[in-house]
């Protein structure tokens, strides 16, 4: 009973961890699809980045952890930025047979470029001393690094969600979500909404693959390895809002934990499983709106 | 404004000489190219299985990420039924052919209840679960091995298959153009102009009292049997089946390929694996990281510039010379 017990407290915690770094990386998606509509299956290109260039700031300019995430979030952000404007506002009205090849195109080309830059092997993060140890907590020990990701991503979705309740842009965002034609005829500028919204989607899927980094490994293939997860988390979440990828999140998270725990000869079929029955059951997604 | 049921060279109902170009290229490859004939069966089995994507996804509308799992089912199918029960490629064929249209009848029955995004996310999560399947399920499918040395005999007891790939390559080239007529004649069939109905505007298809949802999951069926029967040709050929046939990345390929030639004009999905096989066997071997990144390059190439893929520069071109006064 005692393991039992033991066992569900590590599946919790581990599948909390997983599960917040998910929602870290998810719910810009889930934001800009809501949004324009727009099926971005190179959003896994923005964590990928963000995970790479903190291993490069790190390593090669010796920088230390957190400044290291800072500057690779920011980068990624005005990178992303230039990429909607250039390529991606060509393709809100486009089809989706359309948005689908232009984001495997970029796909492509982001694992290519991290392949020539990286190599192929997995790149394992290096972490600051005060993460590598175990912390103490109510008597059972946890692994440093997962209590700086989980309590991280916490105080970054308490700030999020009360950046988007709270605030002027909040507001605007979520009008234009509701009826984007509305939103526009009464002035609000959706182009221009959009872009910053985009911009930081990215930095936060940047933000969530570089602090992740220890637990999705990086490798040039990440992108495509873990599209599947981000799009699992927003598809099952419900789209244009911040409360269902995060629901998402913990149930992907801590339900692929405990089944690679207890039943590992299954791999990763459960959560398949789980996702077309949820999506059968509402397809617009747990939280989503009827359309 | 009458829109055609296919575009190019497939514009009418009535064969065009032209058309004959594909079938003629593939005799001068078995005399004349003895050396390339297991490359040309591989093209030759892509090119079905390009096509049955061109069914739904061009004629149909249905745009999905899975489609290798009708394709590694029937692969699987084939493999296993060689294995245990007898190695007769037609009867194997049939095996894949019913066992991937029952799979694409039951799998597609719950998916095209949905649209959009959560039918892109279906039919992803469809693909996953054969692959894990096939993963986890060592005592039937080999697990990560696969199976080696499936069983094949003669076709018909009459045409062994030889090491140097003629009979294979005769055999598959005679599948395909069972396929390609089948694909053909659907498309200019009234079947498939209301399945091109149902992808144009699907309200007013259900105002005229169309079956829409009948007719996109018997599309559905006949692609994805036809993904199986591919499937079960590329393990009777090459003896082998492992989990390269399932999976995201082996849809997301042939995605790319039907584009590269261009959707909804059947030649498209003979033009875009040759082109792109071909070019990869060339340049993939010699530098992956630059294939990759001009894969990639090309496809947003195409989504900005070239939406009709290579075909579809094609008739531009020949528009361009024709003249502004057509």
């Amino acid at each position: 009973m005692e393991a039992f017990l033991a066992s569900l407290v590590s599946i919790a915690f581990h599948g909390l961890a997983y599960g917040m770094i998910l929602y870290a990386i998810s719910v810009g998606l889930s934001v800009t699809m809501g949004l324009m509509g727009f099926v971005n299956l190179a959003h896994g290109v923005f964590a990928m980045a963000g995970g790479y260039l903190m291993i490069t700031a790190m390593t090669k300019l010796g920088m230390a952890w957190l400044p290291a995430l800072v500057l690779a979030c920011i980068v990624v952000a005005l990178g992303s930025m230039v990429l909607e404007r250039l390529l991606y506002s060509r393709l809100y009205t486009a089809g989706e047979l359309e948005q689908v090849l232009f984001t495997i195109g970029l796909i492509f080309v982001a694992v290519a470029v991290a392949r020539l830059a990286y190599g192929p092997l997995p790149l394992a993060a290096p972490l600051p001393e005060f993460m590598k140890g175990q912390t103490e907590l109510l008597g059972r020990s946890f692994p440093s690094y997962r209590v700086v990701v989980i309590v991280s991503s916490a105080v970054l979705i308490a700030v999020l969600w009360i950046g988007l309740e709270r605030t002027r842009w909040g507001a605007m965002v979520r009008a234009a979500v509701d009826n984007r034609a509305m939103a526009q005829s009464v002035g609000i500028n959706t182009v221009r909404l959009f872009t910053f919204t985009f911009a930081l989607g990215s930095g936060l899927a940047a933000l969530g693959g570089a602090l992740g980094a220890d637990l999705i490994a990086m490798t040039p293939t990440y992108p495509f390895e873990q599209l599947v997860y981000f799009l699992i988390v927003v598809s099952i979440g419900g789209l244009g809002t911040l409360r269902g990828p995060f629901l998402g999140a913990l149930l992907i998270g801590i339900g692929d934990t405990a089944c690679k725990y207890w039943v590992p000869q299954f791999g990763a079929f459960f959560v398949y499983a789980a996702t077309m029955a949820i999506l059968l059951y509402r397809p617009q997604g747990l939280l989503g709106k009827k359309t | 404004m009458f829109e055609p049921a296919s575009i190019g060279y497939s514009g009418s109902a009535r064969l065009r000489p032209v058309e004959a170009l594909p079938w003629v290229l593939a005799v001068l490859v078995y005399f004349f190219a003895p050396n390339y004939l297991a490359l040309g069966a591989y093209v030759v089995i892509i090119i079905l299985f390009a096509l049955s994507l061109d069914l739904i996804l061009g004629y149909g509308g249905i745009v999905t990420l899975g489609h290798s799992a009708y394709f590694g089912f029937g692969a699987y199918a084939a493999g296993v039924f060689a294995v245990r029960v007898t190695g007769d490629p037609l009867l194997g064929l049939a095996v894949a052919a019913v066992a991937a249209g029952l799979l694409g009848l039951a799998t597609g029955a719950v998916i095209l209840r949905t649209h959009g995004l959560a039918l892109l996310m279906l039919t992803l999560a469809i693909t996953s679960i054969v692959f894990e399947v096939a993963n986890k399920w060592t005592d039937v499918t080999g697990g990560a091995d696969g199976l080696h040395s499936v069983p094949i005999q003669p076709i018909l007891g009459l045409f062994r298959f030889d090491m140097f790939g003629k009979t294979a390559f005769l055999y598959c080239l005679i599948v395909l153009a069972a396929g390609w007529w089948l694909v053909r004649t659907i498309v200019h069939s009234p079947f498939g102009v209301s399945l091109a109905g149902t992808r144009e505007n699907d309200v007013r298809m259900h105002a005229i009292g169309a079956p829409v949802y009948r007719r996109r999951l018997q599309a559905y069926t006949i692609s994805a049997m036809l993904a199986g029967i591919a499937g079960g040709l590329l393990t009777q050929t090459t003896q082998f089946v492992g989990l390269s046939v399932l999976g995201f990345e082996r849809s997301g390929e042939l995605l790319v390929m039907l584009v590269l030639g261009g959707v909804r004009r059947i030649y498209g999905a003979f033009v875009g694996p040759l082109v792109f096989i071909v070019a990869q066997d060339y340049l993939a071997k010699q530098s992956p990281e630059y294939w990759t990144l001009g894969i990639g390059v090309l496809l947003i190439f195409i989504v900005m510039f070239a939406r009709g893929g290579l075909l579809g520069l094609l008739d531009r071109a020949r528009a361009k010379l024709k003249g502004p006064g057509r």
